[in-house]
């Protein structure tokens, strides 16, 4: 149903990971996952070493934050995030690169798994896992279904399906076999349901590799898949109709339908917490786009914490012809608006888009083409919800069900008059979803 | 660094415009119009142009001075309308009566419901219908004009249709259906030759500037409709073949029913536009007191878009 097939542009896929070098700071942001803040647990002028927790979760939904250096606490307060909202950070001078006791820096492949349900679940906790899809929720939740739902098949989200990003292609190719047992981890923690690696077709290298791996390792019950490459095949809901030939109902979770998805740069997360006692600090992302030439594409495994502008100037400084940096790929991600700003457990890529590529049209009219509605991926009609936004109609919104949006932009994109589709969409969105939550809250 | 470009998502786009998607509608007409101006001449060339040309002054114009609206408006929709407009003319029509049809077409039916996207009836077709009831002999007056082709003097031939209504079948015994759906002179310039138009047709679909149910489901509905009344009596209504070839049908269901504007946006509401076109059509050409009525049907079906808007929706993800 509906979705588009952008030009995929992964200029960057060649281009093999590169450790990023140490920042002089690290800003270490307190609200890198979906649920409350953590809570600071160091003092200003305490000595921090790498992988060590300096917060803790704030709430059910939260997690552990570790330092992604070592160093000395310098301070703790606001900061601009990227797009220059303010949020509580830890900022570490950098001193040495001394690690917490107890982590296993070896390269060695651990594919044992001598745990418990239990103290995998408790592992992936401590170690401050969160799903690095796009989303951030803690992941230690997402794999301990509610009581009375059961697991029945884990989907491993390896689409990719936004244009630019290369960063889970490379570690794909990269990482597989690491990936591959934190895919064997999950499994065992969801009390061992079958699963699916669902990987688009235009990366057949990677489907080889992780095919190759699967059978090498000879864990159970895993099957590699190969989708369709459209965009937004890689949308939670959009993946397990293609896995599973299932629709989660309008207001439902995966897991009402038997399906838990996790990314697959959160399963390597997964190998590192529970082999190798390796907290989340680093990650991998894309520096890319159409305004960069083709010698300065480059995929980075970086720490967490790194401000943009480091990871800017270490590439190479902000191409001459860039219109706007964005955070993420071009259809979801998020503009920057402060370069500063630090990178955070989520962070995939540093976009730099030329004004060609991304300056809008002036809007016109709409021409009831249809094409929105063609696209969306959830059936919906944006040439509706467009209108009922901007007559504020809450009721008829609903109706329409503007609540299903998952903000993937395929309206958007495709519409051909520019009409800022989404911009209106977000914004009836939030208000309807404002009130169904305060009439639950009401019965 | 430079100041930056900070907006929501999503920050690409396909790249496809309105003009654009009006362009390829224009190169889609494209082969039905040379077509047109080989058989028909100087002539047709003339109301073409005078089509064309008055269509996107009088847009511009009101777009400046009424509307009050400084910078562009969408100059090849106009162009559409224009071609449209022309195509189903009278290649004899008075180059005053093409402007006053484009007047219509424009001031009236376009302009005057808020411009692009919000008229409720094709211009073309409301225009080509306001023509015929307020100047029938030039409306009706099928003289053939010299062409670039074929250079016999100027012939008056009544349609097809039009020798139908007058004579019934024996009238229009012996058609040569072949012929007919290569070149069928007599006509509106759009009525000549339906492969042109089908061709242009699979350009759009191609080009996926429309999709073909409307299309599909006008010319399975005058199938069917006219092959139930001709398996009844032979005698007294034409074949389904017939009917499919001639007049202005393929015109009107490839390119002015599809029109994105005046025609349902869900696939049943399209189905059952489609349906209500070809129904009307049958009924109006065996009935009816015009010979042809592709554009009646059209424009009665228009009236009921919004209503099929309102009741057909496509189905949501994860709902029933």
């Amino acid at each position: 149903m509906g979705g588009i097939h952008p030009c995929d542009s992964k200029f960057a896929r060649e281009c093999p990971i590169e450790v990023l070098p140490l920042p002089n700071t690290a800003y270490v942001s307190m609200a890198q996952h979906l649920g409350a803040p953590a809570k600071p647990v160091v003092n200003v002028g305490d000595y921090v070493k790498v992988g060590q927790v300096i917060a803790e979760p704030g709430g059910f939904i939260s997690a552990f934050v570790h330092s992604p250096v070592s160093g000395t606490v310098k301070s703790i307060g606001p900061r601009a995030d990227l797009a220059g909202n303010s949020v509580t950070h830890i900022e570490i001078t950098v001193q040495d690169d001394e690690w917490a006791d107890g982590i296993d820096l070896s390269k060695d492949l651990v594919t044992d798994i001598p745990y418990t349900r239990e103290e995998i679940l408790d592992k992936i906790k401590a170690c401050g896992v969160v799903g690095l899809g796009g989303a951030t929720f803690p992941t230690h939740v997402k794999l301990n279904p509610a009581p009375g739902k059961v697991a029945e098949c884990l989907i491993i989200n390896c689409a990719e399906c936004e244009p630019f990003l290369t960063s889970d292609y490379r570690i794909m190719l990269e990482r597989t076999k690491e990936i591959i047992v934190g895919v064997a981890i999950m499994q065992k923690a969801l009390n061992g349901c079958r699963c699916v690696i669902g990987i688009e077709e235009n990366k057949p290298e990677a489907i080889d590799a992780m095919a190759a791996a699967v059978a090498q390792l000879g864990f159970p019950d895993i099957e590699v898949k190969t989708l369709k490459k459209k965009y937004p095949q890689g949308g939670e809901k959009q993946l397990i109709d293609a896995v599973m030939h299932r629709q989660v109902r309008s207001g439902c979770l995966p897991i009402d339908e038997g399906a838990v998805v996790q990314n697959v740069a959160t399963a390597l997360a997964v190998y590192e917490a529970v082999q190798k006692n390796k907290p989340l600090i680093t990650n991998t992302l894309t520096v890319t786009g159409d305004s960069i030439p083709a010698n300065r594409q480059h995929n980075y495994l970086f720490r967490i914490g790194t401000p943009l502008s480091f990871i800017i100037e270490y590439s190479g400084g902000v191409p001459q012809t860039t219109a706007k940096i964005i955070s993420g790929g071009p259809m979801m991600g998020k503009a920057v608006a402060n370069i500063d700003a630090a990178t955070v457990k989520g962070s995939s890529s540093v976009l730099y888009l030329s004004r060609k590529a991304t300056l809008r049209d002036e809007p016109g009219q709409c021409i009831r083409c249809g094409r929105c509605a063609d696209a969306c991926p959830m059936g919906l009609e944006p040439f509706l919800l467009l209108r009922l936004c901007k007559a504020a109609d809450m009721p008829q919104l609903e109706e329409n069900a503007v609540q299903d949006c998952i903000e993937c932009g395929c309206c958007m994109y495709s519409c051909p008059s520019a009409l800022p589709l989404l911009d209106y969409i977000r914004q009836g969105k939030g208000q309807v979803m404002g009130i169904i939550k305060s009439r639950n809250i009401k019965k | 660094m430079d100041r930056m470009l900070v907006s929501p998502s999503p920050h690409i786009h396909t790249g496809r415009t309105t003009s654009g998607i009006m362009a390829d509608v224009c190169i889609a007409l494209l082969p039905a119009i040379v077509v047109s101006v080989l058989f028909y001449g100087w002539a047709e060339l003339l109301v073409l142009g005078v089509s064309v040309v008055s269509c996107v002054l009088i847009e511009w114009a009101i777009t400046k001075y009424l509307f009050k609206k400084e910078g562009r408006f969408c100059e090849s929709a106009a162009v559409v309308t224009g071609l449209l407009l022309a195509m189903n003319l009278p290649v004899t029509t008075p180059w005053w009566v093409v402007f006053i049809g484009a007047l219509f077409a424009i001031g009236v039916v376009k302009m005057s419901f808020g411009g692009l996207g919000q008229n409720v009836f094709n211009p073309a077709i409301a225009a080509r219908v306001f023509l015929l009831i307020s100047f029938p002999t030039y409306m009706t007056d099928w003289t053939v004009t010299p062409g670039f082709i074929h250079s016999t003097d100027a012939v008056s031939g009544a349609t097809l249709l039009g020798r139908y209504a007058e004579g019934g079948v024996s009238a229009v015994a012996g058609t040569d259906y072949l012929g007919t759906l290569f070149l069928n002179i007599g006509g509106s310039a759009g009525e000549i030759s339906a492969i042109a138009l089908l061709i242009g047709f699979v350009y759009l679909l191609c080009r996926k500037v429309v999709k073909p149910w409307i299309t599909l489901s006008i010319f399975a509905t005058v199938a069917l409709v006219s092959g139930i009344f001709f398996l009844a009596d032979p005698s007294t209504y034409t074949d389904p073949l017939f009917n499919l070839l001639t007049g202005g049908l393929v015109l009107g269901a490839c390119f002015m029913a599809t029109d994105y504007v005046t025609s349902p946006m869900s696939f049943w509401g399209q189905i059952i536009y489609g349906a209500g076109i070809g129904f009307l059509v049958m009924m109006i050409r065996y009935f009816g007191a015009y010979p042809e009525g592709v554009s009646f049907a059209i424009l009665i079906m228009n009236i009921t878009v919004p209503l099929l808007n309102k009741a057909f929706h496509q189905r949501k993800f994860g709902r029933k």
